[in-house]
């Protein structure tokens, strides 16, 4: 489920990391002002609960195999979106740095899929309408368990979107949602089925710290346009920027279809699954110079005459071989030697 | 269960390879975070065919690992333990991109073997130098750093607040899970009926103890930020560091140095 730096561009990383650093912004002075100054130890509690929560497993039923709690919408229920974005966003990073689950870059990415998605869409669309102003059990539970499978749901989408709008993983669009969703659909029942458990423990024990939610959080007050101005702003920004770094050089693959067909983009294709993705691709305009992978890819592939390639030739490659080889020697031996010289000098 | 135990432990020793006192744990965490991004940057920005421009990054974790006296063995057992996750996106790469790229001799590789081994690298390189960072900044350090940076108040002391009552809730989350283990026989109670009630469980007790937490910082003097003994600066050593390995990353993404290397090396020996 957690994006990896290595899967990823600079341009799409530094996108979802500025989204996610103003959305941080926006709801860390959303606390700040609406909320009492008991919350930042309680959120920051009740994100290290998470993790508490995750060494406990459970069987699921049927299958004999086991499962922990996610966190996300349990969080948003506890503690209204905010709030329940920032401790998100704290999980996340905790996991970012000490387990590297996901990594630097990547974590603008997990703390938008895993974050935004559960906090700003699921709670407030699905589980807040669901359970009403005069909550009962059967629609805690429905709430809960709707919730959380939308959100998981609407998660994997965006981590198929970001891999493959980066295109380092070969992976072909419909491939991938076939192979995420479906797992992710498994995973959010169980995920909603526990979630729903556990809020309703909450509620039959201790009512009045579900409703400490319900209160901290003043819905109607969110705005919507704002955020999405923000976003907008902030895609523009390092859009821009980064996809200058990012085009400085053509990638190998334009580079290749430049070579073959003379032009840099390839013709657009109308019919079938790549005309559809195409056409999805336009309408959403993200990063109009990442193609998804596979379309120019096969057709490349169609095209292309048993040529070597581009930028690779035997020679260029074979001294790659060996000056790689050398380089990587002589960082060994400079680490080395720094590590013995510091050594001596503390002995 | 046990692998989640022995990887959380391990968050411990990590953290405390940063109380080490070398030349560059000294050094301001803002310039270690900086530097850290950059290096990422860099890394990933690469075209994804790219293998031989890659492996003059491995200076910097290496160079850092030596002069921070950190143990190689433990970072790369933790670099392992994670890396089955870029393994397996990686390992589609080969079936759906099967394009001859160059032939070694008569094998002929394709281009999603040359991505795949592309990935590792990437992969290697970027978490190496996430870990590296935590080792010699720790967390607190990373916090501050952050805060210093610009990221919200808010946002960095609920950060410290997970770090600091992270191993606490562990701990007890360890007994509750141990209790239950010792009650249950052929499975019996470890499904989720009686998860949720244990989990509810802990999430009560964890929000007593939020607000005893409040009340007790309340009573000596906490207004809302963390402060802090030592000082930080960020002199001239920071800047050095900062601005010289920036400068050589953006030198190795433009210009790949191997290939450079390999070609004058080919020309001599003809």
């Amino acid at each position: 489920m957690h994006m990896a730096d290595a899967l990823l561009s600079p341009a799409v990383g530094g996108t979802l990391w500025a989204a996610t650093a103003t959305s941080i912004a926006y709801c860390s002075r959303k606390v700040k002002d609406d909320l009492d100054d008991s919350t930042v130890p309680l959120m920051g509690v009740l994100a290290a609960f998470i993790f508490a929560a995750q060494m406990i497993n459970f069987t699921i039923p049927a299958t004999g195999s086991s499962g922990h709690l996610g966190g996300g919408m349990i969080l948003a229920i506890l503690l209204g979106p905010y709030a329940a974005f920032l401790a998100m966003a704290s999980v996340l990073t905790v996991q970012a740095l000490f387990f590297a689950d996901g990594g630097l870059l990547a974590l603008g990415c997990n703390i938008f899929n895993l974050g935004i998605f559960p906090c700003f869409i699921a709670y407030p669309l699905i589980y807040k309408p669901l359970v009403g102003k005069n909550p009962s059990e059967r629609r805690i539970f429905l709430g809960a368990l709707l919730a959380a499978v939308v959100g998981l749901q609407f998660g994997a989408f965006g981590v198929v979107l970001e891999t493959v709008a980066s295109g380092v993983s070969a992976l072909p669009f419909a491939t991938f949602v076939a192979l995420m969703l479906p797992i992710h659909l498994a995973i959010g029942v169980v995920e909603g089925l526990v979630t729903s458990a556990v809020v309703l423990f909450v509620w039959k024990a201790r009512p009045e710290i579900l409703c400490y939610a319900a209160k901290a959080q003043p819905l109607a007050e969110f705005s919507l346009k704002k955020v999405v101005l923000g976003f907008g702003v902030a895609t523009l920004l390092t859009g821009g920027v980064l996809s200058w770094f990012a085009s400085a050089r053509p990638d190998g693959l334009e580079w290749a279809m430049m070579g073959v067909t003379g032009s840099e983009e390839l013709e657009a294709q109308d019919q079938g699954v790549h005309g559809v993705l195409a056409h999805l691709q336009e309408k959403l305009a993200f990063l109009p110079d990442y193609r998804f992978a596979n379309a120019p890819q096969e057709a490349a592939a169609e095209k292309r005459p048993a040529q070597a390639w581009p930028t690779v030739d035997a020679g260029s490659s074979l001294s790659g071989l060996v000056g790689g080889s050398l380089t990587l020697a002589l960082a060994a031996l400079i680490g080395l030697l720094i590590k013995r010289r510091n050594r001596a000098q503390t002995t | 269960m046990s692998r989640i135990d022995s990887a959380f432990f391990e968050i411990g020793s990590l953290d405390t390879l940063a109380v080490l006192d070398t030349p560059l744990h000294r050094l301001d965490p803002r310039a270690k975070v900086i530097t850290t991004l950059v290096f990422i940057l860099c890394v990933v920005s690469f075209e994804k065919y790219q293998l031989s421009a890659l492996l003059p990054f491995f200076i910097f974790p290496l160079v850092l690992v030596g002069s921070g006296r950190l143990p190689g063995i433990f970072l790369l057992k933790k670099l392992l333990l994670i890396a089955p996750f870029a393994f397996f996106i990686g390992i589609f790469n080969p079936f759906f991109d099967r394009e001859i790229l160059f032939y070694l001799g008569s094998v002929g590789i394709s281009g999603g073997w040359v991505s795949f081994a592309s990935i590792l690298l990437r992969f290697t390189l970027t978490v190496s130098a996430t870990l590296i960072l935590i080792a010699t900044t720790g967390f607190s350090g990373v916090c501050i750093a952050l805060e210093k940076i610009g990221a919200p108040r808010v946002f960095t002391i609920q950060l410290l607040f997970l770090y600091r009552y992270l191993f606490v809730l562990i701990d007890e989350a360890q007994r509750l899970v141990r209790a239950r283990a010792l009650r249950s026989f052929k499975g019996r109670g470890t499904g989720m009926a009686v998860f949720g009630q244990i989990v509810g469980q802990l999430l009560l007790r964890t929000i007593d103890r939020a607000q005893r937490i409040h009340l007790a910082m309340r009573c000596r003097g906490f207004t809302g930020e963390i402060r802090q003994l030592r000082k930080i600066h960020f002199g001239h050593a920071e800047l050095l560091f900062t601005l010289g390995w920036s400068g050589l990353f953006v030198a190795l993404r433009c210009w790949n140095l191997p290939e450079m290397l390999g070609a004058f090396l080919l020309e001599l020996a003809r």
